[in-house]
Order: C-alpha cells, then sequence, then structure tokens
C-alpha cells in the first residue's frame, strides 16, 4: 500500500526518534503513551477513511454488476420463451403475448443514424468555429451557450418537439420534400408516405440537437491539444484555414474526435423522453423515414407500467438489457478513444 | 491544365465555403437553444401564477397548479442528492488520492464513466426490479434511489477531476507537518478543492431535477399533495410527461408552464456551477 510507505505517521511507533529517546526513563513516561494513544487514534481513522473511500469505490462497481444482473435475471422468462429469435422478430403483441425486439432495435439505430448524420458535421463545424473562427472573447459564451443545449432535460426537448417542431415539419417541412422527391425511385420510398409531423425523422432530428453539445465540445477539447507547431508550419507554407483544419487539426485529433462522436452515439441510443414524445410508438418497420415507428427506450418508457403479466414485463426488461449491451460497447470505445488521447495528453 | 492564379482562386473560394459552414453550424446550434428558450418562454409564461405554486394537480378542465409535483421532485432530489453526494465524493476521493495509478481504480473509473452516460431508462428497470417488485408498490423512495444511482457518477467525476487540480505540494507539506493521510485530505485537499466540489453537486442536481425515465416506474405519480415516501410521489417531470400528452388543453398549458419551471432551474443551477468552476481555474 502506498500510504504506508510515504505517510511518516504510520511508521513512527517502530522506530525511536529523538525525542522518544530523550523521553525514555523521564517523568515523561505517562506523556509517551498519550502520544502513543493519539497516534494509533490517527492510524484508526486514517484506515477507517481509507476503507470508506475503497468502499465507495466498490459500489460503483456494484452498482453496474447489479444493473447488469437484475436486467439478465428480470429477462429470463422472455429468453426462454423467445430465445435468439426475440432479435429478429417483428411482432410485438401484448395480447397473443408474442414479443420481438426487431422493430424496436430498428427504430433505435435508424433515429442514432439520422441524428449522427446531421449532428456530425455540425458539431465538427462548431468546434472548428470555436477554434479558429470565433473572436477571442466571444469564445467562452459560445460554448459555454452550445454546453447548455446539453443542459436542458430531454422532456423539455420533448415537449418542443411535439408541440412546435413536428407541427412546423408537418406543415412547411415534409409536404415540400414529398412533393419533390415524389418520382425519384429510392427517395419516394424514403420520404414516402403522409407527413404527420411526427416520426423517424423527427426524433432523429431532436437527438440531434441533443446530442450536438457532446461532439462540439469534445472535439474543441480536442483541437485545443494540437500543437500550435504543427498549424504554424501549415500556415508558413500558405496553406488556407480550411486545409490547415482538414489537413492538420483533424487527423490530428482523429481518435478523439470519434471517441467524441461515440459518446454522442451512446447518448443517442439511450435518450428516451424526447424521443418518446416524436416517434409514434408504432412497432412496425416502415422504409419510410417520415413514418412513426418506435424505439427500445419509447417502448420501455410507454408501455412498462402498463404491463401486465410476467411475460410482457421481461420482455420489456429484455429491450432494456439489449440497449444496455449496446450503449455499454458504443461507450466503453469511446472512452478507450478519449483515454488514448488523454494519455497522449498528459505524455 | 489550370494556371496558378487559377488554383489560388479556388483554394480561397474552398476556404471560404467551408469556413462559412463552420458560422452557419455555429448559428444553427446557437439558432436551437435560442428557438427552444423562446417557444418555452412564450407558451409557459402566460400559466406562471401563484396558484402554480400553491395548488395541486387538477383534474382535467379544473384550474390547478403544480404544487404536488414541485414538492415531490423537491423531495426526491433532496435525498437522491443527500444520499449520492457523500458516496460519490468518497469514491472521487479514492481514485483521485489512494488509487492513484492502482488497477482497481482504473476499472472504476472505467465503469463510473459508462454509468455517467449510460441510459438512466435502464437504471429505472434496475431500480424497480430490486426495491419496487421487492416492496409490491411504487415509492418515493424508489424514485429518489434511482436519483441518488444517476448522481454518484457525476459526483465522482467532478471530485477527482477537482481533487488532482490541487498541487501536490500542498499535499506534502501538510504531510512534512506531521498530518495523517486522512487529516491531509479533509483538511487540506477538500478545502482547496471546495468551490470545484460544489460545482459537481450543483451538475448533479442539475441533472438529476429533469430526470423522467428513472422515475416513471419507480415514483410513478400522485395526483394530491404527498410527502409519504413510502407509497408513490408526483414529480414535475412526470407530470409534464402525462400532461404533455394529454388531450387537455389545461394540462397542456400546466405542462409547458412545468417545463419553463423546470429549465429555468436547471440553466440556473448550471450557470452558477460554471461560474463557481471558472472562479477556481481564473485564480
Amino acid at each position: 500500500m502506498r500510504s504506508d510507505s510515504t505517510d511518516p505517521i504510520s511508521e513512527a511507533p517502530g522506530r525511536k526518534s529523538l525525542t522518544d529517546f530523550a523521553m525514555e526513563g523521564s517523568v515523561a513516561k505517562e506523556f509517551t503513551q498519550r502520544r502513543a494513544k493519539a497516534l494509533s487514534f490517527f492510524r484508526l481513522r486514517d484506515h477507517t477513511f481509507h476503507a470508506m473511500t475503497l468502499g465507495a469505490a466498490i459500489i460503483v462497481l456494484v452498482i453496474l454488476g447489479g444493473v447488469i444482473l437484475s436486467l439478465i435475471i428480470g429477462s429470463l422468462p422472455a429468453i426462454k420463451a423467445f430465445g435468439i429469435g426475440f432479435l429478429f422478430t417483428e411482432t410485438w403483441n401484448p395480447v397473443t403475448d408474442r414479443y420481438g425486439a426487431l422493430a424496436a432495435i430498428y427504430g433505435t439505430l435508424i433515429t442514432s443514424a439520422i441524428a449522427m448524420l446531421i449532428a456530425v458535421p455540425v458539431g465538427l463545424g462548431i468546434a472548428i468555429f470555436l477554434s479558429e473562427l470565433c473572436p477571442q472573447p466571444l469564445r467562452r459564451p459560445i460554448g459555454i451557450a452550445i454546453e447548455l443545449l446539453a443542459g436542458i432535460p430531454s422532456i423539455i426537448y420533448g415537449i418542443w418537439g411535439l408541440f412546435i417542431f413536428a407541427p412546423f415539419l408537418q406543415e412547411h417541412v415534409q409536404p415540400v420534400i414529398i412533393a419533390a422527391f415524389g418520382d425519384i425511385p429510392i427517395l419516394s420510398t424514403l420520404f414516402a408516405g403522409p407527413p404527420y409531423g411526427i416520426g423517424m425523422l423527427t426524433a432523429g432530428f431532436i437527438l440531434a440537437i441533443m446530442v450536438l453539445p457532446f461532439i462540439a465540445s469534445i472535439s474543441r477539447d480536442v483541437f485545443a491539444t494540437v500543437p500550435p507547431v504543427l498549424k504554424e508550419a501549415a500556415f508558413g507554407i500558405g496553406c488556407t484555414k480550411g486545409e490547415v483544419v482538414s489537413k492538420v487539426v483533424i487527423p490530428y485529433a482523429r481518435a478523439g474526435v470519434l471517441g467524441g462522436v461515440m459518446l454522442a452515439l451512446g447518448r443517442a441510443l439511450g435518450e428516451t423522453m424526447a424521443v418518446t414524445f416524436v416517434i409514434g410508438n408504432a412497432h412496425r418497420i416502415s422504409g419510410s423515414l417520415f413514418a412513426p415507428g418506435t424505439t427500445i427506450s419509447a417502448t420501455i418508457a410507454n408501455e412498462f407500467t402498463e404491463a401486465v403479466g410476467d411475460l410482457y414485463t421481461s420482455a420489456l426488461i429484455e429491450l432494456g438489457l439489449i440497449l444496455f449491451v449496446i450503449t455499454f460497447f458504443v461507450l466503453a470505445a469511446a472512452r478507450y478513444l478519449l483515454m488514448r488521447i488523454e494519455r497522449r495528453a498528459g505524455a | 491544365m489550370s494556371s496558378a492564379p487559377d488554383l489560388y482562386a479556388a483554394r480561397r473560394r474552398s476556404n471560404a465555403i467551408s469556413m462559412g459552414l463552420c458560422y452557419a453550424a455555429a448559428i444553427f446550434g446557437l439558432g436551437a437553444l435560442v428557438f427552444i428558450l423562446f417557444a418555452l418562454l412564450r407558451e409557459g409564461l402566460g400559466g406562471l401564477s401563484p396558484s402554480v405554486f400553491l395548488e395541486s394537480t387538477p383534474p382535467p378542465g379544473a384550474a390547478g397548479g403544480l404544487l404536488n409535483a414541485i414538492v415531490g421532485s423537491l423531495v426526491m432530489t433532496v435525498i437522491g442528492v443527500a444520499v449520492g453526494t457523500p458516496l460519490g465524493i468518497l469514491a472521487g476521493t479514492y481514485l483521485a488520492e489512494y488509487g492513484r495509478g492502482s488497477k482497481l481504480a482504473f476499472v472504476v473509473r472505467f465503469i463510473n464513466d459508462i454509468l455517467l452516460s449510460a441510459p438512466s431508462i435502464v437504471i429505472g428497470l434496475f431500480v424497480y426490479e430490486i426495491m419496487v417488485a421487492e416492496m409490491g408498490h411504487f415509492s418515493g423512495y424508489a424514485g429518489a434511489v434511482a436519483l441518488a444511482l444517476i448522481v454518484i457518477p457525476v459526483v465522482v467525476r467532478t471530485t477527482e477531476d477537482m481533487l488532482l487540480l490541487v498541487p501536490n505540494t500542498l499535499r506534502e507539506a501538510a504531510s512534512a507537518l506531521g498530518m495523517p493521510r486522512a487529516m491531509v485530505i479533509s483538511n487540506i485537499a477538500y478545502k482547496a478543492a471546495r468551490a470545484g466540489l460544489i460545482t459537481g453537486v450543483l451538475l448533479a442536481v442539475a441533472r438529476i431535477s429533469g430526470e423522467t425515465a428513472p422515475l416513471l416506474f419507480t415514483s410513478l405519480n400522485n395526483q394530491f399533495l404527498s410527502t409519504n415516501l413510502n407509497a408513490p410521489l408526483a414529480s414535475l417531470p412526470v407530470v409534464i410527461f402525462q400532461f404533455a400528452l394529454s388531450p387537455y388543453k389545461s394540462w397542456q398549458e400546466l405542462a409547458w408552464t412545468g417545463a419553463l419551471i423546470i429549465t429555468l432551474a436547471v440553466l440556473a443551477l448550471s450557470i452558477g456551477a460554471r461560474v463557481l468552476g471558472s472562479q477556481r481555474t481564473a485564480k
């Protein structure tokens, strides 16, 4: 243990200091005893505190273990009933007690993909703006404003999406897109159907706004680790700002940016409330992005309290398990990439 | 073949376009924030009256307020923070002080970072399994535990970061005076990092005061004013969720008002946390 070797107090009783020699055999015998008592009290306090912090750290591990374990136990009935087929079945029918996760998994992946398609370029753009273009005095306020987007609770995005954004899309955007792409083969299926306002595309778009700050602020922080010499050298041979960013800054910061993107993806996959409001909650797979769908988290949020019967509840918990496993790997990849960057910045 | 001046002009043009797109991205981000805040103010400000804070949630069509939801949210937030903060600070202390460089600390840090961004609805499922299913009914306790589980990773992370900012020379000086390790941490490191630790707690409060998903099937909801933690308890986010998706106009208006209250509280908390945090780094 490291504390023992560096801490003078814990070694003191075994070794005699000059004071101890001076006091030995003198009237101060009682004093030495008091001193030893005080020292052992200190040592006890030290050990207790160490043990408490260690215990708290282990609780963090226990929580994760507990989450995984309880999800597995909770989903056992559904796993027994449906096996691996659960993952590849579209049916979700509480009446006949047949459940499959495919529609929810599909919705989760598609909405997150839409979110990433929008948020990655925009987030990178904001990061470039903040680190290269923005006037110095404005950098902090604008950076904070973008980060505040991450602070707004997801239910606010939900209510905004349902009452403001979805009607706007329904009236002004979707009819135009449907009319414009109606005759083009692939795009006409992608953007088919009546303009509901709510649906996969709306959910993806709102997710994009929600995860934007993660990509922007992590990318900005990683851009700041690019050594100025590299940029100066590029400017010195006549590169434009755009070329410096695309050929020097981004390649150098690649792993970190990817880490930020994965972190944002983890958020998008697990986001619940905002999506629940605008996804439409339909357990089916539709080729059109305007169609209502569902995601894993939205299904759980909508149906869990009303679920009757063990199998229904269990199927919902298995959905939660699937979501947790997916996000666990995405987030672990994100952390791994970001940790490498930190180590390089530290070295 | 293009001549040199053409090439130069083309490069300048592509530079202008790409940099213009970056400006557009920043405007898009700021615009989204402004739009959302503007919509909240427009829809929510009208319903903001004293009765919102004095009356409980009404049946459809009747007038009422959000008192029971606000009280429920406050109670669960306070308990969640009171349980989660000490645990989080202790675990963060282990990572920053005792465990620096150890294998266990590495694993805990990694797991904590994953819990930090894990879907909160899964935390709700977990608490449902261990508490609601065991006790047989929804309860405010379960909601508070779910919130505490969300507080812990936030506090662990900020505690570790802030303790690492405390210069080692301070610790060494204290040790050289003969201070035991526990005292060095509590009397020196905690004091030096105090603003940062408070920042972490504020961020955690901001995070949980808007959390809805983990409360949906732990504390559920309660139409009446109650502080009984052993029974279902109302909370602002869950009431907003329920009322916003209802077909009743008066409920939807209350939902907007509630949304405005939460957002203002959360933004005030996170700006406060930032001001505290920046004071530290500025020194």
